[in-house]
């Protein structure tokens, strides 16, 4: 399985994103500048990283949609090639359309950075297939806007069609976002958005493994 | 030509901060102060003369880039 890694000025997960893929992968990432005009064309998953692109000036991931590489990442995803955007790369999947809903200010206004409980909704997809439906896990998130805002035909449709894939364990939800909702699912399937950070729970060295299976799934599924 | 362009939270999106500046406001003393919506305002200069392209183009530019329409709406400020 080949990958990229897009690097916006100032993301600050795309070396983790890199460390974990490497492990679980086997093949070292492909770190793809936000200024190039294009993604390797042999690459199976682009991942776009957690941090705080372009300073997050306007809006989280405004500013970074319009980079010269998302051009081509948008292309890739309209051509099936798997997308995952994890804390900021979320935030920019929103910005650039290819998730639905935005990403808003926390509820409580602090900037969140901690372990949370997620439960795994769905799992007839590449990103989810190693974990079991239901499965209770742990990734941390640090954040300050990832307060999940759709309006109320969009979250149903999201439900009704299986698309939300990771939901804040009850009593968990650190940032008011509507319907606990942690990570959702494009439509057909390939593109991935999430809050919490499963690359940073890829080695026991760093306190947990729960999001190796992401990872593994991924591998499983493109093999 | 100047533009001013305000950009806030749709009616009916929660706007923490705005509720918290409400509420620290009430904290201060002014009793009268109900609910509170904050939101952005952003100046710029066109170079442009014709009103109607300017207010076409700055439509444009809140749509693609100034706001989020998903949750923001924007008036736009148009002055000679």
């Amino acid at each position: 399985m080949k990958s990229a890694v897009v690097v916006f000025p100032a993301s600050n997960c795309d070396r983790d994103a890199a460390v974990a893929l490497e492990q679980i992968t086997g093949n070292r990432p492909a770190m793809v500048w936000h200024g190039d005009a294009e993604i390797p064309g042999d690459v199976d998953l682009i991942v776009l990283p957690g941090g705080f692109s372009y300073g997050d000036y306007l809006r989280c991931g405004a500013m970074a949609r319009f980079s010269r590489v998302m051009q081509d990442v948008i292309a890739k995803a309209g051509e099936g090639r798997l997308v995952l955007g994890i804390c900021n790369g979320f935030q920019v999947l929103t910005e650039a359309g290819l998730l639905p809903g935005a990403l808003m200010r926390n509820a409580n206004l602090k900037f969140v950075c901690r372990p949370v409980g997620l439960t795994v909704e769905e799992t007839q997809n590449v990103f989810t297939r190693r974990y079991d439906a239901g499965q209770l896990v742990h990734f941390p998130v640090a954040h300050g806007e990832g307060n999940y805002v759709a309006d109320g035909e969009t979250l149903d449709r999201l439900e009704g069609e299986g698309r939300v894939v990771f939901r804040y364990a009850p009593g968990d939800n650190p940032n008011g976002s509507m319907r606990d909702i942690a990570g959702i699912i494009n439509e057909k399937r390939n593109v991935l958005g999430l809050m919490p950070h499963p690359e940073r729970v890829c080695d026991p060295l760093l306190g947990g493994t729960d999001g190796r299976a992401m990872f593994e799934s991924l591998v499983e599924a493109l093999s | 030509m100047k533009a001013r362009i305000f950009v806030t939270l749709k009616n009916g999106v929660l706007d923490p901060q705005g509720k918290a500046i409400g509420h620290a406001l009430n904290g201060l003393g002014f009793a009268s102060v109900g609910a509170v919506r904050q939101g952005k305002l952003i100046e710029l200069e066109l170079k442009e003369a014709d009103e109607a392209k300017a207010r076409a183009d700055l439509k444009a530019m809140c749509e693609k880039l100034l706001a989020n329409t998903v949750i923001e709406k924007y008036e736009i400020e148009l002055k000679p």
